[in-house]
């Protein structure tokens, strides 16, 4: 046992050296509270437990999140264990297989939720929460989050994917004006085009997401050309994927998007949008390569440092244009809280995410939109902000939700972006369609 | 917010509990053993029963559970028959993976059992080996996932124009070329990816095949000499001859390797672009997507292919040694 | 004429190895290099400028290592995971191995030979195969066995126990093949003596096994630090837990272009196994030969 004993030795030296290297000093607690905990008092006191949260957000925004539920953690004793993870859809299947459930998650895709609650995985929301979801939400943003009838969780972030951004100045220059209806963007294309500029940017590299951006233009225009029936219908599958309609509105963004005429501005030819990040893609904009970039609302955080946004300054944003003046379809996303775990603290946390104080909170601190009625958007953070809430609370809005992230996950995360990517990258329309299509899963 | 050493605590001491537990079950086998003459079965058994079953709760029953997994639906609770297979053969991205998997498998063993045995031919009985040996097996340290980082930025992206920073497309640039976007243009981006992989595994097999170029007998190479015989036609007539068992159990273990090659694609594209291999789009189905039954599938099928070349190797490297 | 050909040809030779010594080092230089630039130096010039106007910094090391607390770094944590992981999977497999390669190759007991094919067979079975019902026997349990319900750095158990069991089929066969052809007389002149099979195993075989049994280590020391598929899958994927390469494959995947985060990444992954191979460098060689050939 020579061999292994001296192993073991080693091994433990090492263990106990580090552990004795180790010496507790405090990691960093929360500074003493000065926080009013009056607000807080109704979700009542629970020392000592502990919540863990898993997200998809990391860096700033879960700093963020993290700085918006500080006092709520101090007043009530909860001690929030937020984790972000880039990997959230594969691992969160794994950590609940695995036996390492988050107490609560926020998702990212209503599809995925569902997957959960079908599983039996996910506790029905609380009573309290419920009531605050009714009254916070309107039926549809809370359908997203319902199963076979039963309420799992409620919105938490919500996006306006319909954004077009662009330099106002530069469309002053190239006597250019915003466009209200689908044909006066083609017209604002053709006359940037026909002035030298490719009128759009777009980069759809996202690793492996790589090719949601273009899923989300068809999206839009399937939204602007056929009306929300057939958008429904399509999302969940009553029509089939490759629809004569949805081949359609993707020749539609195919004479943009793969149009060497029309993109990609600032980066090269059509097919350079794979290996541009979504990120970087709306840069050119600022240059005065490009005229517009498609991109939802976050997309305002993905500016370079200092970059001023507003009507009057560097870059704005219009919603992309529906067939009329007077019709609003706003394509969105959202991220919604939903529980594993039922214990009293974990209800507490998840109603105090459910309530406008919150989302109201967390705007003051920094770029945020939520679809709660009870949000004012005089507590927006930037004009874009401001102009999405605006239009998630208008009546005549036609909201509709992201539909890749309401199909299967292996068509909504999966084939579909996989497909998106081939057509870019030359494929043709029918082709893709159809073998989306078959990919769907029969069950 | 920086490194908080007291958090690692707890795992330090659950590794040191691990090992003194595993400790203790070794203590008391070799405890049993020492105890006057224990009958030859009970003696077998003792030593073999971790073994067995360790091998029976971990590989043999979820093998035959994936097998049965492979029947059923996403949940993996409904009975599917054959539909987990159909799929598979009809799927463009599950087809797009079989080929990929088949190029791997016909492209990496060889080319860098080549470049392994050309490295080794020449430095296998000059003074710097090891240290010649030792930069080729770098890529194996790195990992395949670290190698995956090093490829990516060396086929890096920018516009024309731009800076390039990744070192191809400098290179095409310098030459006055157009920029490509390497892991995007479809298929020859499965190349650049089987390049990263031919790189991490290389240096095996100029270890190994430099191992066996010393193991040649001196006097079957100088008797050669003699004769007049020129380095090729020795190299080619009696070393490569000699290695011959080395080189199918290089080869072998490249293969069986490149079967289940899966951090590489994970790494560089996420199996974007139509890069998907078998063991990638495994992980896809059964984890990101929640399609056990069609994870289960591919896993079968993995097995299947993965099946003959580790008999093979079995029987070579028994006649090998 | 001949001797001049035969220089010529090793001149070849010669440079056909430095040229592929040169392509297999320049994209480590380079990722080397990177991570010691800044970061906009590095996503907007190659990393080759960097030898016209040195400009280096360790800033983007101490990002990785411990950036702030939702940042993209804790390294440093996830090193002392790997660390965790590695260790009892390398020894666990090893000691069990060595067990039942003994009474494989020196016990006479019947159906001896089915059980030695019996294992080897089971080296065809890939992992893939095993995960999803080892994910679910550790959380839901599974005919007769119990579920596991492991959590905080209990979940290193699943992860140890995933890689013991992987590597069982391969150590024994490696194991067995090199005591197999051990010299017979040795073992039966100590066993005429009257020792034990205990004190055969340890004061006879073990320091004669060793070489076999120091390159089994070295290969798993590296297969295990190295793998990405077990830990994704098994370990659950917190800091708490997850090893150096689930951080770094996630970097890669959402930061894509966040090189300076990446090549930092990548090079503090590989000291530990670079430094076991420089110091281990012959073991490490004879190791991969005891491996694949006289296996």
């Amino acid at each position: 046992m020579r061999f292994g004993a001296r192993l073991a030795l080693a091994v433990i030296t090492l263990a106990v050296t580090a552990t004795a290297c180790g010496t507790p000093q405090d990691s960093g607690s929360r500074s003493q509270t000065t926080a009013d905990c009056a607000p807080y008092a109704r979700y009542a006191k629970h020392p000592g437990t502990e919540v863990t949260v898993y997200a998809e957000n990391r860096d700033r925004e879960a700093d963020l999140f993290e700085e918006t539920w500080a006092d709520f953690a101090d007043c009530t004793g909860i001690d929030v264990r937020y984790e972000g993870d880039g990997e959230f859809e594969a691992q969160i299947q794994l950590r609940v297989d695995g036996g390492s459930a988050p107490d609560l998650a926020f998702f990212p895709q209503p599809g995925l939720l569902e997957r959960f609650a079908r599983a039996g995985r996910l506790k029905p929301v609380s009573a309290g929460v419920a009531a605050l979801a009714k009254q916070g939400w309107s039926a549809d943003w809370n359908g997203y989050a319902t199963v076979d009838g039963t309420l799992y969780g409620t919105p938490l972030v919500a996006n306006v994917k319909s954004f077009v951004w662009y330099s106002p100045k530069f469309f002053r220059d190239k006597g250019l004006s915003v466009p209200r209806t689908w044909t006066e963007l083609m017209a604002v294309t053709e006359k940037a085009a026909a002035s030298g500029v490719k009128p759009w940017c777009a980069g759809i590299e996202s690793a492996e997401a790589t090719g949601w951006p273009v899923t989300d233009w068809i999206e839009d225009v399937l939204l602007r050309q056929q009306g929300t029936d057939v958008y429904d219908q399509w999302v969940t599958h009553k029509i089939p994927f490759n629809d004569p309609r949805v081949i359609e509105a993707m020749d539609t963004v195919g004479s943009i998007l793969k149009n060497d005429r029309y993109a990609n501005g600032g980066f090269g030819p059509a097919r350079s949008m794979a290996s541009i990040s979504f990120q970087e893609a709306g840069t050119p904009v600022l240059s005065g390569d490009c005229a517009m970039h498609r991109q939802a609302s976050f997309y305002a955080d993905m500016w370079p440092e200092g970059t001023e946004i507003g009507p009057d300054d560097d870059v704005y944003t219009f919603l992309l244009p529906g067939a009329d003046a007077a019709s609003r379809p706003v394509l969105g996303g959202g991220v919604f809280t939903a529980a594993f775990a039922d214990r009293p603290e974990v209800r507490a946390f998840q109603e105090y995410l459910a309530s406008a104080d919150f989302a109201n909170a967390r705007m003051k601190k920094g770029p945020f939109v939520s679809a709660n009625k009870g949000v004012d958007p005089a507590n927006a953070a930037t004009p874009v902000d401001r102009l999405s809430i605006q239009l998630l609370q208008d009546p005549r809005t036609q909201f509709r939700f992201d539909g890749s992230d309401l199909m299967p996950a292996s068509v909504g995360v999966g084939t579909f972006w996989r497909g998106a990517v081939d057509w870019i990258g030359g494929a043709g329309t029918r082709q893709v369609a159809d073998s989306i299509e078959r990919s769907w899963p029969s069950h | 917010m920086s490194f908080d050493a007291v958090a690692q605590q707890p795992k330090l001491l659950y590794l040191l509990q691990g090992v003194a537990a595993f400790a203790a079950v070794v203590s008391l086998i070799l405890l049993a053993l020492h105890r006057g003459p224990v009958r030859r079965r009970a003696a077998a058994l003792l030593l073999l029963a971790p073994a067995l079953l360790l091998l029976t709760v971990g590989i043999l029953l979820p093998g035959l559970r994936t097998l049965a997994l492979s029947f059923t639906d996403s949940g993996g609770d409904t009975w599917a028959g054959f539909d987990n297979y159909v799929w598979m053969f009809t799927d463009h991205g599950a087809l797009v993976a079989l080929r990929n998997t088949l190029a791997w498998v016909v492209l990496v063993p060889p080319a860098s059992t080549v470049v392994g045995l050309l490295y080794a031919a020449a430095v296998a009985r000059s003074r710097f080996r090891t240290f010649a040996l030792s930069l080729l097996l770098t890529p194996m340290a790195i990992s395949f996932v670290g190698a995956g980082v090093v490829w990516k930025f060396v086929y890096a992206y920018r516009p024309t124009g731009a800076g390039q920073i990744g070192l191809l497309n400098q290179l095409v640039v310098a030459f006055g070329g157009e920029p490509r976007q390497w892991l995007v243009d479809s298929p020859s981006n499965v190349l650049f990816l089987i390049v990263a992989m031919v790189w991490t595994q290389a240096g095996f097999a100029a270890v190994l095949l430099a191992g066996a170029i010393r193991g040649v007998p001196a006097e079957l190479t100088e008797a050669a000499r003699l004769d007049g015989a020129s380095s090729g036609q020795i190299f080619l007539r009696i070393t490569l001859p000699s290695i011959r068992p080395t080189l199918l159990v290089v080869l072998l273990a490249q293969a069986i390797g490149t079967f289940k090659a899966f951090d590489i694609v994970k790494t560089v594209t996420g199996g974007q672009f139509d890069t998907g291999v078998i063991a990638h789009e495994m992980y896809d189905q059964a984890f990101r997507y929640g399609e056990t039954g069609r994870g289960a599938a591919l896993a079968v099928l993995l097995f299947l292919l993965v099946t003959p070349f580790v008999a093979h190797q079995v029987r070579a490297r028994r006649r090998a040694g | 004429m001949n001797g001049v050909r035969e220089r010529l040809a090793s001149r070849a030779l010669t440079s056909v190895a430095v040229v592929i010594a040169i392509l297999w080092t320049t994209p480590t230089l380079g990722l080397l290099l990177s991570s010691l630039r800044p970061e906009e130096e590095i996503k907007t010039t190659g990393w080759w400028t960097v030898f016209g106007a040195p400009h280096l910094t360790l800033d983007n090391y101490g990002e990785v290592l411990s950036g702030g607390a939702n940042g993209s770094g804790r390294l440093a944590e996830h090193f002392v995971n790997s660390v965790v992981i590695t260790l009892p999977s390398v020894l666990f497999p090893l000691v069990l191995a060595f067990f039942a390669a003994y009474a494989l190759a020196w016990i006479d007991f019947r159906g001896r030979d089915a059980l030695v094919v019996g294992i080897f067979a089971l080296q065809v079975v890939p992992l893939q195969m095993a995960l999803v019902p080892l994910l679910k026997l550790f959380s839901q349990g599974w005919l007769f066995l119990p579920a596991w319900h492991l959590t905080g750095p209990a979940r290193f158990g699943q992860v140890w126990f995933a890689h013991t069991v992987f590597a069982l089929p391969f150590a024994v066969f490696l194991l067995h093949n090199f005591l197999a052809s051990l010299p017979r007389d040795l073992i039966e002149a100590a066993r005429v003596d009257g020792a034990s099979h205990g004190t055969l195993l340890l004061r006879i075989v073990l320091p004669l096994a060793r070489p076999a049994l120091v390159g089994f280590a070295v290969i798993q020391f590296v297969w295990v630090w190295n793998d990405l598929l077990v830990a994704l899958t098994l370990s659950g994927g917190t800091a708490e837990t997850a090893p150096m390469t689930v951080r770094l494959a996630s970097l890669a995947g959402t930061y894509g272009n966040e090189w300076q985060r990446l090549t930092a990444g990548a090079f503090v992954a590989a000291l530990l196994p670079l430094l076991v191979f420089f110091a281990l460098r012959r073991h490490f060689a004879r190791g991969l030969l005891a491996g694949s050939v006289k296996g």
